[in-house]
């Protein structure tokens, strides 16, 4: 060790060249958590599969293409894709160390998110007034299956986010929440993508083929 | 240590990644507004898709389908930072491996049950066939 590579800032150090010692606590948490998620992405692909198959047995109840209304889908996608842009807002706050930033950015983040679920939840008691419920056939069984498991997802990532406001304020911009942070940043972009596959995969495509 | 200096730990970082200089907040915000703005002009691609009559029919599902993979991708680099830089290589390995599983699981069940339904006989078909 010389003078110059202790004077160097923490983040300096792992530099993935295999100098300076292994990674830095902060790429070895987020390498943990996405392998978490990859595992998650490979659960959903499972129920997306199940779908796939099963999404023209409607047993002779309404399709896909009758019950979808494109335009909830829409803003359901647009709620998403804006709170995923301020979670990212909410990352560059916390990198700040900005106490006011961080919390506006989550609660933006977290209102859109809410905003998101209390459409979905509008839109499967509507199916199930309907009596489009998911006893009805194996089409609409695989879809509740597949949509309410993103919902489930989000409902959590809504706790987990109200929790890490709640941490901010409290014990601040300590180490050990900022990475709590950065896991949790990842769980939500990654629930974005996950819709990007179901919006255009269950709701764009039902409602052409 | 040093002989690789600013200009490599530059290249380690990914754009808008764990940012704790006031001089790159500017940098990471155009990063997750780029993001925003591709992943914006997508979506509403596959949108417009559903209700054209510029694509041909049969295709649309599978115009829909590359957008999806094309958004999905802008998420990937702009929104979780997945790239190739060396403290990613790892994050990039492992998206590979889930993505060949991904395409197992969903390529294989819809290949073996189009299959299946095209080679087995269903109950009534049986029953017609004892009579």
């Amino acid at each position: 060790m010389n003078a110059t590579a202790t004077a160097l800032p923490r983040h300096r150090e792992a530099t993935g060249h295999g100098e300076g010692g292994p990674a830095s606590k902060r790429v070895v948490v987020g390498y943990g958590f996405w392998i978490f998620l990859l595992s998650d992405i490979i659960m959903f692909s499972a129920f997306f599969a199940a779908y796939a198959v099963l999404s023209r047995e409607t047993a002779g109840g309404p399709s896909g293409r009758e019950l979808f209304d494109l335009r909830d889908t829409a803003i359901q996608t647009a709620c998403l894709l804006a709170s995923s842009f301020t979670c990212g807002m909410a990352s560059i706050a916390v990198g700040q160390r900005s106490q006011l930033w961080t919390q506006i950015a989550l609660l933006v983040t977290g209102l859109l998110g809410a905003a998101f679920l209390v459409l979905e939840v509008r839109e499967f008691t509507s199916f199930v007034e309907r009596g489009a419920g998911p006893s009805r056939s194996a089409f609409l069984s695989s879809f509740f299956t597949l949509v309410g498991c993103h919902g489930v997802h989000v409902t959590a990532g809504l706790l987990w986010l109200g929790t890490m406001m709640a941490q901010f304020l409290a014990k601040g911009f300590r180490e050990n929440i900022r990475h709590r942070y950065l896991c949790f940043s990842l769980f939500w972009h990654t629930l974005d993508i996950i819709w990007v596959a179901l919006f255009s995969l269950v709701y764009l495509v039902s409602s052409v083929s | 240590m040093s002989h690789h200096g600013l200009e490599g730990e530059a290249m380690d970082r990914t754009p808008g990644d764990d940012i704790d200089d006031a001089g790159r907040v500017g940098a990471a915000v155009r990063t997750y507004l780029l993001g925003l703005v591709l992943a914006v002009g997508l979506t509403a691609a596959s949108f417009w898709a559903t209700d054209t009559h510029l694509i041909y029919g049969p295709s649309v599902p599978i115009a829909i389908s590359v957008l999806a993979l094309a958004q999905m991708g802008v998420h990937l680099v702009f929104f979780l930072h997945i790239t190739t830089g060396p403290d990613n290589t790892n994050n990039a390995l492992a998206l590979a491996f889930g993505f060949l599983i991904v395409c197992i699981v969903v390529l294989g069940s819809l290949w073996i049950m189009t299959h299946l339904s095209q080679n087995v006989h269903s109950m009534d078909q049986i029953m017609r066939m004892q009579r």
